[in-house]
């Protein structure tokens, strides 16, 4: 089993192995992606208070500054690379986010769906009046 | 001091019950009894309990399996008899009774009859498939199959201490809340699979990494057996599903037990969310259970055509196809719910989608047989039941995706009807293949071909005549579940339905009495060359039963049908005379962590239904611990030396050696 695990580990790297590369860079990467995360939280926490861009951009730019913090823990902290080594953990990545995607756009969709054709008899009353 | 427990949980004036338990309790103190007095207790231990071998830990799964079946099966000839003598009349079971009767039925049947079949038949073949020496995590496999184990434990402890669930296989809420349901039926129910989720859960992600991080030389993916594809395919739906099971009944669990209101129907509770999350999680759950069996036919019917498989890239992207589509089509279990006519559409549309990439299977298959010489041993009957009866469970599921048709079939018997068509015919026939072709691999000798293939008769023919007059009588409006009824047109019907639960009991009866047979002769049925169906397969290139290491060289891979081509360059070459360079081999070492684990979740577990807060704790530590003393462990490999390697794979080159020349003689 031993020789095989070897063999494999050279072409396919499980998420937090160490690859090649001394210390420094390692801790380097490790530094750069701490200073992108406070500085997207920090960000965020300024965009929320401030009032010097248009109002209704905020909760947008909000989302936008979340799905760029996942990206930073995914690459920095997560190792997601696109190399050939991290198919498989992309491959599960994309997996996780289409499971959740269907089932958490699907679940709003029904449940939406529902409470608009199951609404109570009198507001359905109020709307055609 | 004991929550809630007390003497009056134990229902001594019932006497069904009482009696049933009685007899278990009797046979498993015989059988105790029996291992402590013989002796075998040690080796229990040694071999068994302890054992974190992936094939050892897949027959204890597919045991665990039959056992339950067992079980599973005298609830359904309970309900089958009730219903025949409850018209006009109470029948002989109490409402409350029978409602406990069909929710077990469907729990057990599911949880701890198909779940443990399935994955107890994946962990046996699976690494030799891929021609490696165990599962990716020795130890949680052993760790998952315990915790199964506690679950199946759980649900059968309800029947003498306390009640079971009345709320059906799947506690709908708001039945299944603290309002409706006071008592503790739905709390076995809850624990019993929150435990025995956690280990499906491991076995799952167990079972991924082993086909995408351990195969053996030239094995890529593309040169797979079909089975790994499926079994990839299921777990991955295991993995990406049981969470939503886990955390939809963690929900109602804190409505229970801590007075939220996740889905009561005040307080803004959403009785609808537990219906569509419970189904995100139940549709795949469906293809959980059947992709493993598709890949047992494809092995199965490749095999005993002799051909390989027929349009195996478009098998595998069935397979894929099927594991993404799958997740697309829950609201079909609850069409009649009130969405609108828009979401109804396009989920009865995904329905019928997904039957696509099954019918390419199913002429996949009959490529395969066409133009092959066809043995028609056990297993391919199995494999033959199959197609006929999965292709009409098929069809009248295509049915019930059309919404209107739903809208007037939904919950009636004629459901009842299609599910256990495509479940029986489908993932039991599956069961059953894989346990008769794969027997001879597991314990070194075949299964009597005589009483399997009575049994294979008696279970179809059983089937037909248990579920198509449930069609029929779905047409004629019974609705499912009842306890007693009073439209005499519905009594013939029912008759003949428990005839049908009678002839399959005679299969049962005989499948019984073809493993005591098998037993008794298994010198004259023994296996020696470890390849007794003229196999394609990595698993048929070893020792039946295989030894520990499974491959005393990992096998080099060439192409697809891996060891078919083998055999064919081996018999051009006239068997290879080179010595194979053995080497030292190193394997994990048994550890009794799954078995103490799963001991202390049983008694977290009971404790928690009881409401024994001090014994949860106990459990909970008890259980903590136990993972940390693994976790700090020293030794967690053994050294099998290259002499010894040597000594059992030369007995079993020689045995082969003597097959050949015997053939050619």
């Amino acid at each position: 089993m031993t020789d095989q695990t070897t063999e494999q580990h050279r072409i396919d790297l499980a998420p937090g192995d160490e690859g090649e590369g001394g210390v420094g860079l390692r801790v380097l990467g490790y530094v750069i992606g701490l200073g992108l995360a406070l500085l997207l939280t920090a960000t965020s926490f300024f965009i929320a208070g401030t009032d010097l861009v248009w109002q209704p951009s905020i909760p947008v730019a909000i989302i936008v500054l979340a799905i760029a913090q996942m990206g930073v823990h995914l690459v920095f902290f997560l190792h997601l690379t696109t190399g050939p080594d991290n198919t498989n953990n992309v491959m599960a990545l994309a997996f996780g986010v289409l499971i959740v995607f269907l089932v958490i756009g699907g679940s709003l969709w029904i449940m939406a769906n529902l409470n608009q054709n199951m609404m109570p008899m009198d507001q359905i009353m109020q709307m055609q009046r | 001091m004991f929550g809630k427990l007390n003497w009056s949980a134990i229902p001594i004036d019932q006497p069904i019950p009482m009696i049933a338990s009685g007899l278990v309790a009797l046979v498993i103190l015989g059988v105790l009894a029996w291992v402590v007095l013989a002796g075998h207790l040690p080796y229990l231990w040694r071999e068994w309990i302890t054992s974190v071998d992936h094939k050892r830990i897949g027959v204890m799964y597919t045991l665990l399996a039959t056992v339950m079946l067992l079980r599973g099966f005298v609830d359904a000839l309970m309900m089958r008899s009730q219903q025949a003598i409850a018209l006009q009349s109470q029948g002989y079971l109490p409402p409350e009774h029978y409602n406990q009767i069909f929710s077990a039925h469907g729990t057990i049947m599911i949880f701890f009859v198909a779940m443990p079949f399935v994955i107890g038949l994946m962990n046996l073949v699976v690494p030799l498939q891929l021609g490696v020496r165990d599962v990716a995590f020795p130890t949680l496999n052993s760790v998952g199959f315990w915790l199964t184990a506690t679950g199946a434990l759980l649900v059968n402890i309800s029947l003498v201490v306390g009640e079971f669930a009345r709320t059906g296989w799947l506690p709908y809420p708001p039945l299944s809340e603290l309002t409706y349901s006071p008592g503790v039926g739905v709390d076995y129910y809850l624990w019993a699979l929150q435990i025995s989720g956690v280990g499906t859960l491991v076995a799952g992600i167990n079972l991924v990494t082993t086909v995408l991080k351990l195969r053996t030389r030239g094995m890529t993916y593309l040169r797979m057996p079909m089975f790994c594809w499926t079994t990839l395919a299921s777990n991955l739906l295991i993995v990406a599903a049981f969470p939503i099971l886990t955390a939809t009944l963690a929900m109602l669990i804190l409505d229970r037990y801590f007075g939220f209101h996740f889905f009561t129907n005040e307080a803004g509770g959403n009785v609808m969310m537990f219906m569509n999350l419970i189904w995100a999680w139940g549709h795949p759950e469906v293809y959980i259970l059947v992709l493993p069996a598709f890949g047992i036919f494809s092995e199965v019917v490749s095999t005993f055509s002799g051909k390989p498989l027929f349009g195996y890239r478009s098998m595998v992207l069935a397979t894929m196809a099927i594991c993404i589509i799958s997740f697309m089509v829950w609201l079909h279990h609850f069409f009649t719910m009130g969405a609108g006519p828009t979401v109804n559409a396009i989920f009865g549309i995904a329905s019928m989608i997904i039957a696509v990439p099954t019918g390419v299977k199913i002429y996949n298959w009959l490529f395969t047989m066409y133009g092959g010489r066809v043995r028609f041993d056990t297993p391919m009957l199995w494999a033959l039941g199959f197609m006929v009866t999965f292709i009409l469970g098929g069809l009248t599921g295509v049915l019930v995706a059309v919404p209107p048709a739903d809208f007037l079939l939904h919950n009636s018997l004629f459901l009842v009807a299609h599910f256990h068509n495509v479940i029986i015919g489908g993932v039991l026939f599956g069961a059953f293949a894989g346990y008769t072709y794969w027997f001879p691999k597991a314990f070194g000798f075949r299964l009597h071909e005589g009483f399997g293939k009575a049994a294979f008769w008696c279970w179809l023919i059983g089937f037909y005549v248990a579920f198509m007059p449930l069609y029929a009588v779905g047409f004629l409006g019974m609705t499912r579940r009842m306890q007693h009824y009073d439209v005499p047109e519905w009594r013939p019907w029912l008759l003949i339905a428990g005839v049908g639960a009678l002839i399959i009991l005679a299969g049962i009866i005989f499948q019984i009495m073809q493993l005591t047979v098998s037993i008794r002769r298994r010198e004259e049925l023994r296996d020696r060359t470890g390849d007794p169906w003229d196999g394609r397969s990595l698993e048929w290139a070893t020792a039946s039963p295989p030894p520990v290491f499974n491959f005393a060289i990992p096998p080099d891979v060439s192409g697809e049908d891996a060891y078919w081509s083998l055999k064919a360059r081996a018999k051009q070459q006239d068997l290879e005379k080179r010595e194979p360079d053995y080497k030292d081999i190193e394997m994990p070492r048994n550890s009794p962590t799954g078995f103490v684990c799963a001991f202390f979740a049983t008694i977290m577990g009971f404790a928690l239904i009881w409401h024994i807060w001090w014994m949860v704790a106990a459990g909970a530590i008890g259980a903590f611990t136990t993972f940390v003393a693994f976790a700090w462990r020293d030794h967690d490999e053994y050294v099998i030396p290259a002499k010894e390697v040597a000594r059992i794979d030369r007995a079993n080159i020689e045995e082969r050696r003597a097959m050949i020349s015997l053939a050619g003689a």
